[in-house]
């Protein structure tokens, strides 16, 4: 068997459903063994693209994603993708090809070191340097991307390796000796958690996305009815607790609710789950949860005491800790702590205003209601995805799927045709703001002739929101660069629209859908939200939806970076 | 508080870049660094000599174990351990001056390796700290070239402290 048959024998090994990818000079050879294979491939129209639709089809299935392209910039083209799903613990298994290895470090033609590129964006990254060692070395990838915390793994292949020959096999199991993630909680440590718990008057359980890699959704559900603790959740975790739930505290940080923030505040007993105390999340960290006792599960040590002192660490995989928990932990009432919560959420609901325009708050209501919340969603990165996750209210895991760690623009549409290859049955929607759609628009190609029926609701301010919002609240209004109406005539120091403004703005996405084969459409008045909505679920085929909306609107409550999160700004309304 | 850490690594291509990727992204200094492989079918030895306090030496220590390609850490300066550096000093040392420099030799168990008619190269292999006032010592006669290695450790198992 040649490397690059062996390639594709061990992706048929390994159950691998779908490929996104791209070829190239270095690749020839494992795209001439996929010729007669019968592993759908998907011809995406930038490498980019390939490494999201992946990284998207392995959050919305639980499978790993895969993604191949050629050496050199289609390399350097996945790199983006790399950090993005090694920032959220993404399994991917990246292939790359190389040079031939006797041109290795000879500044070849199309040649980059790519295991140096990634190797801090990756779990781990492979050269093969020797034929023999390709089949364990692919067993080994798909091994370490899935177990333990995932993650991708990039194999980059010389040409010469894909064309050489080898006898060896492709194993069924692998033993890495310096590889043994620990999966089983500490029973001692699990214990001292329920004792914690059964001492405790005013618990919250902060749960990440370490739920969703376990698939212990239902444990986690079971363990916060056992013990009545309010949930509230990272961007990550969004969906692990049904958001409709009256214990559900939403997301929490710097754009979560207030209640969510206010009970971290309060609590005395902080039970976090999978999560890993981002900056966004706690804000400024000696005042996070001051008055309250840490337990933190993760099945990463490194994760615990990075950030925060913890009382109680356990490590292991999430959905056993909380099996061993759930079988011990006594039942509790928390009384006044519940009504406390529940009067926070009383008084302190997230609003938005409503003065006749097109609220993009209202447009995701509405996209939840008409979906049943059974869509997959994606977004986008900046004020689409924080106004997605406040106001759709997920009640599924791996429904929402949006780029946490890294905050790549451009993620959402191609992780959507990746979410909707992996979920046929399912309706995706991307979720996004005019400036990041337009970092991969070009996927309209693979979307339309792949008959990938992906839904885009473009949530268009003709600005990059998120930054604009942070220039009118913290950079005294000086709108430096935000505006997509911005031209050459423009004076440098523009600080907000007026009758000067250019009329122009590009492109004209209902014709840009039409241009690639696509179904678009276009409303300015809120009336018409949601029979657009209707008219974009029952066209068949991919379809760009676009909703004018007001440039000036915030995403709030918001809590500037560094401060307390309790220290609140609220919006208008 | 300095920490001597002994790792136990697979021999492949890249680890060293791992490791020494590892510490410049997450900002942890390395003070020492010493590679070396006792036996070539065996797995490859470092010892690295860092500085932090508890909660970077218990960062560095996880980091570390997560790598991959990372067999074991030990952080030997928890438990009894020996640790050697060693040194090559070119002294300037005319005929006139090379008995002062013979009885400094003879003091801290050192080795004359090279003599010339201007200079002395001198080896010292032993604790840090003796190889620093070694070096102290050697200052006034006038240093032309030091080159020192990282720091090598091992656990006793005797419960002794040299």
């Amino acid at each position: 068997m040649t490397g690059a048959e062996m390639i594709i024998h061990a992706l048929k090994k390994e159950g691998v459903r779908a490929l996104f990818g791209y070829p190239g000079g270095a690749v020839i050879d494992i795209f001439d063994a996929l010729y007669n294979s019968d592993i759908p491939f998907y011809l995406t129209r930038h490498e980019q693209g390939a490494a999201h639709a992946a990284d998207g089809f392995a959050r919305a299935s639980g499978e790993v994603g895969v993604c191949i392209a050629t050496s050199g910039p289609g390399a350097t083209n996945l790199v983006t993708g790399l950090a993005t799903a090694h920032m959220d613990s993404i399994p991917i298994v990246a292939i790359t090809g190389q040079v031939h290895t006797h041109l290795i470090g000879n500044d070849a033609f199309q040649e980059v070191d790519i295991v140096g590129i990634s190797r801090p964006i990756t779990k781990h990254n492979y050269l093969v340097s020797n034929i023999d060692d390709l089949p364990h070395i692919l067993k080994s990838a798909f091994y370490l991307a899935q177990s333990g915390r995932p993650g991708p793994v990039l194999v980059d292949i010389p040409k010469d390796i894909q064309q050489a020959k080898t006898s060896k096999p492709y194993p069924d199991s692998i033993e890495i000796k310096s590889y043994k993630p620990t999966i089983k909680g500490h029973m001692p440590q699990i214990q001292n958690v329920s004792k914690a718990i059964a001492a405790s008057n005013r618990p919250v359980i902060y749960a990440g996305g370490g739920v969703i890699s376990s698939s212990a959704s239902d444990e986690l559900r079971q363990f916060a009815k056992i013990i009545n603790a309010p949930v509230t959740t990272t961007l990550m975790g969004l969906g692990v607790y049904p958001e409709t739930d009256k214990n559900s505290l939403k997301m929490l940080g710097m754009h979560g609710t207030e209640y969510a923030n206010y009970a971290i505040q309060e609590a005395d007993l902080l039970i976090a789950v999978g999560a890993r105390f981002d900056d966004r999340v706690t804000g400024k960290v000696d005042k996070f949860a001051s008055k309250a006792k840490i337990i933190h599960m993760d099945i990463d040590p490194t994760t615990i005491r990075k950030n925060v002192q913890v009382n109680i660490p356990v490590v292991g995989d999430i959905k056993h800790v909380l099996h061993e928990l759930n079988k011990i932990v006594e039942p509790k009432e928390n009384k006044e702590w519940l009504e406390q919560i529940y009067k926070w959420k009383k008084d302190h609901p997230l609003k938005y205003k409503n003065d006749g325009r097109i609220q993009p708050q209202y447009v995701i209501e509405q996209i939840a209601e008409l979906t049943n919340r059974k869509a997959i969603i994606t977004t986008e990165v900046g004020q689409n995805q924080m106004w997605t996750a406040q106001f759709y209210n997920f009640t599924h895991p791996r429904t929402f799927l949006s780029s946490g760690g890294l905050g790549t623009m451009g993620y959402g549409f191609p992780a959507a045709i990746g979410a909707q290859v992996a979920q046929p049955d399912k309706i995706v929607v991307d979720i996004a703001g005019d400036g990041s759609i337009q970092m991969n628009i070009q996927e309209l190609a693979t979307a339309v002739l792949y008959q990938i029926p992906v839904k885009i609701v473009i949530l268009n301010n003709h600005s990059l929101g998120m930054v604009r919002q942070w220039q009118a609240i913290f950079y005294d209004r000086r709108f430096s660069s935000t505006c997509l109406r911005r031209n050459i005539n423009c004076p440098p120091d523009c600080d907000q629209t007026g009758e000067n403004c250019p009329k122009v703005y590009v492109p004209n996405f209902t014709k840009l859908a039409e241009a690639y084969g696509a179904t678009g459409f276009f409303t300015n008045k809120v009336e018409e939200v949601k029979p657009t909505l209707e008219k974009m679920l029952n066209t068949p085929g991919p379809v760009i939806v676009e909703f004018e909306i007001e440039a000036e609107e915030n995403v709030y409550p918001m809590v500037p970076a560094g401060a307390p999160i309790n220290e609140m700004i609220r919006g208008m309304a | 508080m300095r920490h001597i850490i002994n790792l136990e690594v697979e021999n492949n291509a890249g680890v060293l870049a791992r490791i020494a990727g590892l510490f410049s992204a997450r900002g942890f200094n390395i003070e020492a660094l010493s590679v070396g492989q006792a036996d070539p079918n065996a797995t490859a030895r470092m010892t690295l000599v860092v500085r932090g306090n508890d909660e970077v030496i218990e960062q560095i220590n996880k980091q570390l174990n997560k790598l991959i390609d990372v067999i074991r850490v030990t952080d030997v300066t928890k438990n009894y351990y020996v640790s050697r550096d060693l040194v090559l000093v070119k002294v300037t040392a005319t005929p006139t001056k090379r008995n002062d420099i013979s009885q400094l030799i003879n003091i801290f168990g050192a080795k004359v390796v090279d003599i010339s008619n201007k200079t002395m190269i001198l080896e010292l292999g032993s604790s840090e700290a003796k190889v620093n006032a070694f070096i102290e010592t050697l200052r006034p006669f006038g240093i032309k070239e030091i080159a020192r290695s990282g720091t090598i450790s091992m656990l006793r198992d005797s419960s002794g402290t040299f």
